[in-house]
């Protein structure tokens, strides 16, 4: 697809990375440019013609062209079509959501009892803390996997940690015994099944199928407006978006690049060149996670609940539909199509576009939006397999 | 005359015999019954399981004309009270959604109101089981057989010792064998609980021996029901039936509290009574000369209560010795409520002897559940056996023909409401759709798919997603219900621990003819023939004068079109919902991928394995469903890495690649 | 939605430089999902409420202003109930917002609805455990619901062996918690008390229906209480029917099957099982057979069944008018203060009355299943007051909530203190 000219000789310096993939300079200007006017524009920070809730909406949409990217490393470049990294997602989203849960109510808690005469003890904070998060669903416990839960270092960890781990003893259990194609396809989808399910009940100690929630409430700014918090987190979706885009570009474009593309293409040939293919794999397949894991945990906290229903494996197809959509093999393509189809989603399903009425029938665009996007899908696999990003391909040769 | 099935209301009864007498003498001679009911008026027109005695007593006492019939009639509401001047009426439809009343001693008309001017009496089902119980002695006489063995189950449901004398007048006179057998076997039951010389009931409770129904063993565990208790010493009469350690089978803290309870000891003082009592006791910013933002610890807090302990503000702590000592002053033990050790050893000795049979019974009916969950499994998975095990396509829309199939079969119910001809109309008609369904599905998409296998699985994501929504729009997100005939609606019962639903036996064996169908096709029809040679080499196929594009339509609509009519037959197990499909592809593919791709049999084996893991696990932990599934889809990935090919792996050229 | 966004904010901005000429017409958000897994039951609701809107303009409007519904969809999915809330409030200028079916989605729009001190009316039955300022709970708290169902399976029904079969997530637990502490208190041994969970839209029932048969063989009379939540019931009641479980043999209650979710359902073999609501389509009084009407020619359909959450939206609307009319403006905090102590009669006769903790007082039925797919009301109490927090769960027995005199949703009675101003979502 789009192997840079110079494979050979891959570039090592940073300038010269720079220059040879000149996509990322655009992107680069493109997110800061788009960034800057979100701000100037917002409630928070600007002259007000953003509401708050766009500010959040755009601020998600960066997180999923985070884990739109990510998608795009581990399949378009490395052909696994993984069904499986919107759990990475969530669970990221799950580490940082324990933390922002148990810190805000423990402030809460250490005020309330404070004003009594006599002091709480440790035990009695953190079972008033337990009673409030888990009285919703009929326990007053705090689970072992709260232990940890009031220290943010430890569940920022957990946001690397969690999603790391457990990419890594799938992902080598599955290499290992050369799980490959539809097979480990149906596999990873498997695995998200599961988790869901392990989520859904009670007893995992998450709260099941209500999940977290108030996730907007940062401890320690509980009386910021979520006018500046949602600019914040707008900003560190985009720096994070950046990063990440930066880290893969360089990744794929260098001699690692190039051979899990041969992965790709042709698995056994690499192998008998004497690649460690499993070893390639299993790095793309971890670091990818953690890179979802990093994207939930900043997505989250602005949709201001978790719960198992995000994980469903529904949520890791829709994810390949971005991908397939914006173009695989192509970062910038995976960004394409994540911001568009998930902002056009949104729209179309939040009641913001007009039903039209064709006289004989009403068409209702939350009736018909899965209906249109599912075609459109087969048609895109059918007859643009390059997507949306293939454009670019056509427009830049026609120059 | 009947007697009383609860002693306890013999003197409310007498209370309001006494009241009835002094009622108007004038008018006893027309309305007997209803003078009686008068009596009790807000008794019987708001019953209530605690008071329905007294109303039975009143009734029962006066003897009046009709009261058997009233009590009928009161029991399947038919009865009305007119608030105006609190009488009862019987009542039957009138015009306009009136009611016409009848007077219930004279059995004449006695008047046309809105059915808002009266109060329809509805008595609950414990009032009922209570007016049935009295009825016993007049309906186990009665000529009707079906309104004996009525009468029979009432006796079932609330046993009594009144019953016994009843019971045995009934049977000498019993004719029809059926219903003789049946008053005998109550006749135990109620022996082995009621009767009064221990002699007796030691001889009824033997004949429980080794009896696996639930009633016997409901009889059984009645007369070994235990109440708790403690004494310094163990009475004289006392039945015991266990006597406990505090500290090891009874909570120290637990015994310590029933004794507090009682009043024999000081309570203990837990977390919150300490810090209670040390923020009544702050002084001035102390408490016992602590200061009070120092009191963050259990620690602290226990030495300032020990201050005020020794200021004698407060009770003293009471220590985990001081517990243990109360405690072994007394004895606690668990005492049968029943007296006669003879009859409770019996009793034990009985229910002892079924515990065998009933844990192989037990098993044999997960074993059952197990087998039919993999019936479901295997029509669901079968279909998909074809089109991704023999051709080696991914079809993620399979789940929507299931769907697809089960709509069909809900369609068809709302336009024959005759539910057996529906059924026998819905299955072939399920398969046609879907079978219709594929062929298009295959000629517009996938067969420009057949090399990117992954595309495919992408393509038919989206089909799935459409045809979801698609279902959605045209029938709602409302669950439709597909109905059985009334002679699959039932189960068949094998004893009172194993039965199995008709619907899953004939699921059962549909899942089997279709298994020996689709050998028959695969391995013995010329279809099959090309099927495996197309399967194996297109190329050569081909050249062979097979039509690989027909072969590959026809296979893949076969596929289709089973999926379709297990949809069908799932959806008279479960419900009709536009997820349906969603919540058996993945364990759809799971069941193929576990069993072996590309073998009939594997998929076999498969849903075997999955129906009876599934069924397992739910044994170990029947609290919660969810984690059997969780552990149940963890199993299946370990088992994948372990055996990547499955259960039952081709061998040779057929393994592809 | 940019563009969307963008006009509407600058309408918005337009308005507020004039507030006091903004006012009419007033605005009622109506936050039902329209599509997505809880579209069947909450589109009804969007309808009641259009209906109570409608029929309230016809009467001249509130303090003389039309209302002008603000419908939104979303769509069964929790996040964006807290979206759509923020847009309510911020972008569409609400006064009230009437919506939700899921605890969930209640949960996740709890904290916007605070933040922005918005005024929102919740109309289902629900787990209780909760008291916010800022909403109106009209459905029924445990207490005026499976409480008094086993307070009847016990008196009535003589059940002393429970089964509490549930779905899977927080009103079932929270429920079953609070049953379970309750049946304790009132001497049901431990053991006597079997608590199981299935996945939503479970369909495999039968080893947990053997289960609860097999119960009886325990020598004690056999009662379960379901709070089995939507599609699976079918299964459920299916396989009841099919193993052959009498009424009188082990009678079901169950608090998540109404009118609505019977329809459709074959109900002849389900004759006598029960169900605890507030309301029931059989009542036969002079409003409900009026609110019947109503809805039929709202709707256009006659076959269409009223149940307890519409009556819910029935009240609670009333209340609201009758608040604003009260408080003589829309504004959040005066309405809130007026709608302590609101009464409006029950379609089932007697009156609700609005409580200084945000529940109501209602009347608690328990009906029969008739083979026509609606009850037979056996058993009517006196109006319940709602109780926020449960007494019988240790965590919340001290815990009571008194907007009014205390100012407080959660105040603790030991320590004397106000736990929290806001909710725990």
């Amino acid at each position: 697809m789009d192997i840079p000219r110079h494979t050979a000789a891959a570039p090592s310096s940073r300038r010269s990375f720079l220059r040879d993939n000149p996509s990322v300079m655009w992107f680069m200007g493109c997110l800061g440019l788009f960034s800057l006017i979100v701000t100037i524009l917002s409630e928070g920070m600007g002259i007000g013609l953003i509401s708050t809730n766009l500010v959040k909406v755009l601020g998600m949409t960066l997180c999923l062209c985070l884990i739109a990217i990510a998608m795009d490393v581990v399949w378009g470049y490395c052909g696994i079509l993984s069904l499986g990294h919107f759990a990475f997602f969530g669970l990221g989203g799950y580490a940082i959501g324990m933390w922002l849960m148990y810190a805000r109510t423990e402030i809460v808690i250490r005020d309330s009892l404070g004003r009594g005469t006599i002091p709480p003890t440790e035990l009695e904070v953190s079972e008033a803390v337990a009673a409030q998060i888990f009285g919703v669903v009929g326990s007053s416990e705090l689970p072992m996997i709260w232990s940890f839960a009031g220290s943010l270092t430890f569940q920022l960890g957990m946001v690397v940690l969690v999603p790391g781990l457990l990419a890594l003893v799938f992902g080598w259990l599955a290499f290992r015994s050369r799980v490959t194609g539809v097979y480990l396809s149906i596999l990873t989808q498997a695995m998200t099944l599961a988790l869901s399910l392990y989520l859904f009940q009670n007893d995992t100690g998450l709260r099941g199928n209500n999940g977290l929630s108030g996730l907007q409430n940062v401890p320690g700014f509980l009386s910021t407006p979520q006018a500046i918090i949602s600019i914040w987190f707008f900003w560190a979706s985009a720096f994070a978006l950046g990063a990440g885009y930066l880290l893969f570009a360089w990744l794929v474009s260098g001699k690692f690049g190039s051979v899990i593309r041969a992965i790709r293409d042709n698995e056994a040939r690499v192998r008998f060149l004497g690649y460690n293919v499993e070893g390639y794999k299993l790095f793309v397949f971890t670091v990818t996670a953690i890179v979802s894991g990093i994207a939930g945990a900043l997505y989250y906290p602005q949709a201001g609940i978790i719960n198992p229903a995000e994980i469903a494996p529904i949520a890791s197809i829709y994810l390949a539909v971005w991908v397939a959509i914006g173009g695989r093999g192509r970062l910038y393509g995976a960004v394409i199509g994540a911001a568009s189809v998930s902002l056009l989603s949104s729209w179309l399903t939040g009641g913001g576009a007009p039903n039209i009425d064709l006289g004989f029938y009403r068409v209702v665009w939350t009736d018909w939006w899965l209906v249109l996007l599912g075609l459109g899908f087969v048609l895109v696999t059918l007859f643009f397999p390059k997507g949306i990003g293939g454009l670019f391909d056509y427009l830049v040769r026609k120059q | 005359m009947l007697r009383l099935p609860r002693f306890v209301t013999l003197v409310a009864c007498l209370m309001i015999c006494a009241m009835l007498r002094p009622a108007p003498l004038a008018a006893q001679a027309d309305t007997p019954l209803q003078d009686v009911l008068q009596a009790v008026q807000p008794l019987v027109a708001s019953p209530s399981r605690a008071t329905v005695p007294q109303v039975l007593a009143a009734l029962l006492d006066a003897d009046a004309p009709g009261t058997v019939d009233f009590l009928r009639a009161w029991a399947e509401r038919e009865v009305h009270e007119r608030p105006d001047d609190g009488l009862f009426f019987y009542a039957r439809d009138g015009a306009d959604r009136n009611l016409i009343l009848i007077d219930i001693d004279t059995g004449e008309v006695a008047g046309d109101v809105s059915s808002r001017d009266v109060n329809q009496i509805r008595p609950n089902a414990g009032v009922r089981r209570e007016i049935n119980a009295a009825l016993v002695s007049f309906e186990l006489l009665n000529p009707n057989p079906d309104r004996r063995m009525a009468a029979l189950a009432a006796i079932a449901r609330s046993p009594d010792a009144d019953q016994i004398p009843a019971l045995e007048s009934a049977l000498a006179a019993e004719e029809e064998a059926r219903i003789a057998l049946r008053m005998e076997r109550l006749l135990d039951l109620l022996n082995a609980r009621f009767a009064t010389d221990s002699a007796t009931r030691v001889d009824a409770i033997e004949g429980l021996r080794g009896d696996i129904s639930t009633e016997a063993r409901r009889a059984l565990n009645q007369i070994l029901q235990t109440r708790a208790d403690f004494a310094p010493d163990i009475p004289e009469d006392t039945n015991v039936a266990r006597i406990r350690t505090p500290g090891e089978d009874m909570d120290l803290i637990a015994a310590y509290a029933t004794l507090s309870d009682a009043g024999l000891v000081p309570p203990r003082q837990g977390r919150n009574a300490i810090r209670d009592a040390l923020r009544l006791n702050a002084v001035s910013g102390e408490v016992g000369g602590i200061p009070v933002h120092r009191l963050d610890t259990d620690e602290m807090r226990r030495t300032a209560y020990r201050a005020l302990q020794d200021a004698g503000t407060v009770p003293p702590l009471v220590t985990q010795a001081d517990m243990e000592a109360r405690v072994a002053e007394y004895i606690f033990f668990d005492a049968y409520l029943e007296p006669d050790a003879a009859v409770t050893d019996a009793a034990r000795d009985a229910l002892d002897s079924t515990r065998t049979a009933i844990s192989l019974w037990q098993f044999l009916g997960i074993s059952l559940d197990a087998l039919s969950l993999a019936s479901i499994f295997f029509l669901a998975a079968i279909g998909l056996a074809i089109t991704f095990g023999v051709m080696r396509v991914i079809n993620m829309a399979h789940g929507e023909f299931i769907m697809m199939g089960a709509y069909t079969g809900y369609v068809v119910q709302t336009v024959i409401p005759n539910l057996t001809t529906s059924l026998v109309v819905a299955f072939p008609l399920a398969f046609a759709v879907t079978f219709g369904a594929g062929v298009a599905m295959e000629r517009l998409v996938i067969r420009h798919l057949y090399t990117r296998p992954l595309e495919t699985l992408l393509a038919t994501f989206g089909i799935s997603i459409a045809l979801q929504q698609l279902a959605k729009n045209i029938f709602g997100t409302q669950a439709r219900p597909l109905t059985s005939p009334d002679w699959l609606a039932g189960a068949i019962q094998v004893n009172d621990v194993v039965s199995v639903a008709s619907i899953r036996v004939a699921i059962f064996a549909m899942a089997l003819a279709f298994l020996l169908l689709l050998l028959f096709i695969l391995n013995r029809t010329r279809l099959g023939l090309e099927v495996r040679a197309v399967t194996q080499n297109p190329g050569m196929a081909a050249s062979m004068g097979i039509n690989p594009d027909r072969i590959n339509m026809l296979t893949f609509g076969l596929g289709s079109g089973i999926a379709g009519v297990a949809g069908v037959a799932i959806g008279l197990v479960a419900q009709v919902t536009s997820e349906m499909g969603a919540n058996y592809i993945v364990q759809s593919f799971m069941t193929v991928v576990v069993g072996g791709v590309g073998s009939v049999f594997g998929t076999l084996a498969g849903a075997t394995l999955i129906g009876a893991l599934q069924k397992g696990i739910e044994w170990f932990n029947p609290a919660n469903t969810l984690a059997a599934q969780t552990y149940m889809v963890l199993f299946i990935i370990l088992f994948i890495q372990f055996r990547p090919k499955g259960i039952v792996a081709l061998k040779g050229r057929a393994a592809g690649d | 939605m940019t563009k969307k966004h963008m006009l509407s904010t600058v309408a918005a901005t337009a308005l507020l430089a004039t507030p006091a000429l903004a006012d009419c017409p007033i605005q009622v958000g109506v936050l039902h999902s329209l599509s997505g897994s809880m579209a069947i039951s909450e589109t009804t609701l969007r309808d009641v409420m259009l209906m109570l809107i409608d029929e309230q303009n016809k009467k001249g409007g509130v303090l003389g202003c039309e209302l002008e519904a603000v419908v939104v969809d979303p769509a069964s999915d929790w996040p964006l109930f807290a979206e759509l809330t923020r847009q309510l409030l911020t972008v569409n200028e609400v006064d009230v917002i009437f919506g939700a079916w899921t605890s969930v989605s209640r949960k996740a729009l709890l904290p916007v609805l605070e933040e922005l001190n918005g005024l929102f009316f919740y109309p289902v039955q629900y787990e209780g455990q909760e008291s916010s300022r800022n909403v109106f709970y009209t459905g029924a708290a445990p207490n005026q619901q499976a409480i008094p169902a086993v307070d009847y399976f016990l008196e009535e029904l003589g059940v002393e062996s429970f089964a509490l079969l549930g779905t899977d997530y927080v009103y079932p637990r929270t429920t079953n918690a609070i049953l379970e502490s309750y049946l304790l208190s009132k001497g049901i041994a431990a053991e006597d008390i079997f608590v199981n969970y299935t996945p939503f839209g479970h369909s495999d029932w039968s080893t947990i229906v053997g289960d609860v048969i097999g119960l009886g063989a325990g020598g004690k009379q056999v009662g379960v209480i379901s709070t089995i939540n939507g599609d699976a019931n079918i299964g459920f009641y299916t396989e009841l029917a099919a193993q052959g479980v009498s009424a009188d043999d082990i009678p079901v209650v169950a608090f998540s099957v109404g009118e609505e979710e019977l329809s459709g359902l074959d109900t002849s073999r389900l004759v006598g099982h029960l169900a605890a609501w507030n309301y029931f389509m059989s009542a036969d009084t002079p409003a409900n057979e009026e609110f019947i009407a109503a809805w039929h020619e709202f709707i256009g359909d006659t076959n269409r069944v009223t149940n307890d959450p519409m009556e819910a939206h029935y009240i609670g609307f009333n209340m609201w008018v009758q608040a604003v009319e009260a408080a003589g403006t829309t504004d959040v905090d005066a309405v809130r203060e007026a709608m302590w102590g609101q009464e409006f009669p029950n379609l089932t006769g007697g009156m609700a009355v609005m409580n200084v903790n945000h529940h109501l007082s209602k009347p608690v039925l328990i009906g029969e299943i008739r083979a026509d797919g609606q009850f037979d009301i056996i058993s009517q109490t006196e109006e319940v007051p709602g109780e926020a927090w449960s007494p019988f769960l240790e965590e919340s027995a001290t815990l009571v909530s008194d907007w009014s005199e205390l100012g407080c949703g959660m105040f603790d009675t030991a320590t004397e203190t106000c736990v929290q101003l806001t909710s725990n979502y």
